[in-house]
């Protein structure tokens, strides 16, 4: 019984620091280090509570794929991050008593409430215990909740297509193969045939037409 | 010295309010602005992982991937028009956005 409250004070605490280390660091590369170190956590108390399939969906999306994403455009990009930190320090005081008021709020919320009794007899789809989380979790959101599976999967396409429409960009100067061009040119467009008198070379008119 | 609901709601608050914090703290700083904007969604799906777990439903986990979905291509879009207005102001100073100001 001690096992799981150690794990779970451990998880707690390194998510809560480096959530921290993420809004105080300096360096935004840093940044995303700790917050890759804060969904890893987080990830962590998802197992201890036993939701397994999310704990490691949270590493394989956010890990291998948004924060990757995240370093890939602060490297990207030439910032002078030393900038962008001015007024850190003036907005310090203020960020700090909003933040300590909502925190304030949200743990007298946490702590003076109760669960009414009458929410366990109104389960929707109750956890099986005879299947892993995985199997409970495909047997609900393949049947029961399909509709909101695929409309997940056409925001993730219109996020795909809407990042790469943003992001593409044509340069007007870059020469690029026509296809349709090359396939509809003709041995006429391509050479013309010209009688040339011996001694005399091209006419003028003819080297006019020739160069055309 | 059992972990129970409240526990994981409390983990979740403060979570919540660093991310809030992080939005207040780094104004200037829009990369930041969307990490904190991460760290509140990721508070949400503790919420919702620690609801479905400890009361005995899995919906709550159903939907904390759909959280997961729309966080995904939250950032991948927030970033991709960070990356254009890069490219035509040169800074990514959330101050100077206001081309849209007559």
């Amino acid at each position: 019984m001690i096992l799981p409250a150690l794990f779970f004070y451990l998880f707690a605490a390194v998510c809560v620091a480096s959530a921290v280390m993420v809004i105080v660091s300096r360096n935004p590369v840093h940044s995303v280090l700790f917050l890759i170190l804060a969904f890893v956590n987080a990830a962590g108390l998802f197992i201890l509570m036993g939701a397994e399939f999310l704990g490691m969906m949270l590493i394989v999306v956010y890990v291998g794929a948004v924060a990757v994403l995240f370093l890939f455009v602060i490297m990207m990009l030439d910032v002078d991050f030393v900038e962008l930190r001015e007024g850190f320090i003036q907005y310090l005081p203020i960020g700090i008593v909003i933040g300590g008021i909502f925190l304030f709020e949200l743990l007298l919320v946490v702590g003076a409430w109760v669960i009414n009794p009458q929410v366990t007899k109104t389960i929707t789809a109750a956890i099986p215990t005879n299947v892993t989380n995985t199997e409970a979790l495909g047997l609900v959101l393949y049947t029961k909740y399909i509709h909101y599976f695929q409309l997940a999967g056409m925001v993730l396409l219109v996020a795909m297509i809407g990042a790469i429409v943003l992001t593409l960009r044509h340069k007007a100067n870059v020469k690029r193969q026509n296809i349709n061009v090359q396939n509809a040119r003709t041995p006429e467009m391509a050479m013309a045939m010209r009688k040339v008198a011996s001694g005399q070379g091209l006419q003028d008119a003819d080297a006019a037409e020739w160069v055309k | 010295m059992t972990i129970g609901l409240g526990h994981y709601l409390a983990v979740a608050a403060i979570l919540f309010t660093l991310g809030i914090l992080g939005i207040f703290l780094n104004r200037k700083n829009i990369i930041v602005i969307l990490m904190s904007i991460e760290l509140i969604l990721l508070s949400v799906n503790i919420n919702l992982v620690a609801f479905s777990t400890f009361l005995g439903d899995i919906v709550g986990q159903v939907f904390a991937l759909l959280v997961l979905t729309v966080a995904a291509a939250e950032a991948a879009i927030g970033l991709a028009v960070l990356v254009v207005y890069f490219r035509n102001r040169g800074s990514i100073a959330v101050e100077d956005v206001n081309l849209m100001k007559g």
